[in-house]
């Protein structure tokens, strides 16, 4: 007595090969990596989405731009962009495209790292490169904590949130990376949330396209730490409240957007402005001190 | 919106349309196309997908006007539209939409 199997007639197996094939961002993604490791409503996918669209937008060739990235949940972006990427150590994105670019002029290096990567234990590195303004474009996603190693306080955890290190809330001033980047001496520095996508995507191609350090912070909720251990909802209630919250000044000055705790957030382009870049000040100086003796150094022989 | 008479240029505009594409096995079920659809094109599925989220699936699917805005915001790359053909309004077309909100 044999039965005739029944095909399953669920929506485990619905067939959909094409439209992985179609995806309009198909050359940028490495599809075979895709599930991705961030949570339902994470912000991070979207700030991917909008750096890539930047990139499309600058009209960058695909070979000159390289990214960077730390560890952290953010810094898994190096592993999903089909561009010649890097996923370093903790806290050393920033010297690793430094060498990346001054070993190739040519490059445009993007770094996307979490907060905790850039400016926690990445803090000295991150000053240092904005002060000799390095050839860098870094998209800080800033999420308010140390979210892949389970939500611990860090640099920028607003007062009075919660944090699993600070259970009664967390009592240490927060950095403001807007003025701490400027003060340091970055030439462009925005402030976007997931949700402004275009926005976002703007000023990103204006930072890849910006010669010297050019700095965007990106809130973007965690749902799974952040907003869990503060009760705020899903990530989605965090863009509902980044939709309603969110103040555009453009050209503010940054010692007046430091972040608190559920207040308004000022987003926008802060800052940009012309500054010689690290190659430009040692190419012109070294040029006025040894004369016909000084060959600047034009990046690799090609082969 | 809905107009109270036929506008005079009617026959000049070109509204653009757009197929959103679900790749359903990406989908995290997060909402934020749901959400954040202009046109109120899209609504959370009953169904799930292999890994146990609901899906957005299309509901009006006339209504969408390519503005690329799920694709922007969608985090796991799993929804984009593709353009379709744009066409003119139809005259009782434009008198007669309701906004939905």
């Amino acid at each position: 007595m044999s039965k005739e199997k029944q095909p399953l007639t669920d929506t485990l197996h619905i067939p959909e090969p094409e439209d992985e094939l179609t995806h309009p961002m198909k050359d940028y993604l490495r599809s075979e990596r895709l599930p991705h490791i961030w949570c339902s409503t994470c912000g991070i996918g979207t700030v991917i989405t909008a750096f890539i669209t930047g990139l499309e937008k600058s009209k960058l060739e695909k070979e000159k731009v390289a990214v960077v990235s730390g560890i952290g949940c953010s810094g898994r972006a190096a592993g999903y962009i089909r561009l010649d990427s890097f996923h370093t150590t903790h806290g050393r994105a920033i010297p690793f495209a430094t060498g990346l670019a001054l070993g190739n002029p040519e490059l445009k290096v993007a770094i996307i790292s979490g907060d905790g990567d850039l400016t926690a234990i990445g803090g000295n590195h991150f000053i240092h490169a904005a002060r000799r303004n390095m050839n860098l474009t870094i998209i800080c996603i800033n999420n308010f904590n140390y979210a892949m190693t389970g939500g611990q306080a860090g640099p920028t955890t607003p007062l009075k949130a919660n944090a699993s290190t600070a259970p009664y809330g967390c009592y240490e001033y927060p950095f403001s990376l807007p003025f701490l980047a400027e003060s340091s001496g970055a030439v462009f520095v925005a402030r976007w949330t997931s949700l402004h996508v275009r926005r976002l995507a703007k000023s990103i191609s204006e930072a890849l396209l910006k010669p010297g350090f050019s700095f965007i912070e990106v809130i973007s909720p965690c749902p799974t730490l952040y907003a869990r251990r503060n009760r705020l909802g899903t990530g989605l209630d965090l863009m509902k409240f980044y939709h309603d919250n969110a103040v555009i000044k453009h050209g503010a000055d940054t010692s007046q957007v430091d972040i608190k705790y559920q207040e308004s957030i000022i987003v926008g382009k802060f800052v940009d402005k012309d500054k010689p870049t690290f190659f430009e000040s040692r190419n012109n100086f070294l040029k006025d001190r040894l004369g016909n003796h000084f060959i600047p150094y034009k990046g690799p022989e090609k082969i | 919106m809905t107009y109270w008479r036929v506008p005079l240029d009617l026959n000049e505009i070109k509204i653009p349309h757009g197929e959103p594409r679900i790749i359903i096995k990406r989908c995290k079920g997060c909402g934020f196309c749901v959400e954040y659809c202009p046109r109120d094109v899209l609504e959370m599925s009953t169904e799930f997908n292999r890994k146990g989220y609901h899906y957005p699936e299309v509901i009006l699917e006339d209504a969408c006007v390519n503005c690329n805005l799920c694709e922007m915001i969608c985090p796991e790359f799993a929804i984009f539209c593709i353009e379709t053909k744009s066409k003119h309004p139809e005259s009782d077309e434009v008198l007669r939409r309701k906004d939905k909100s």
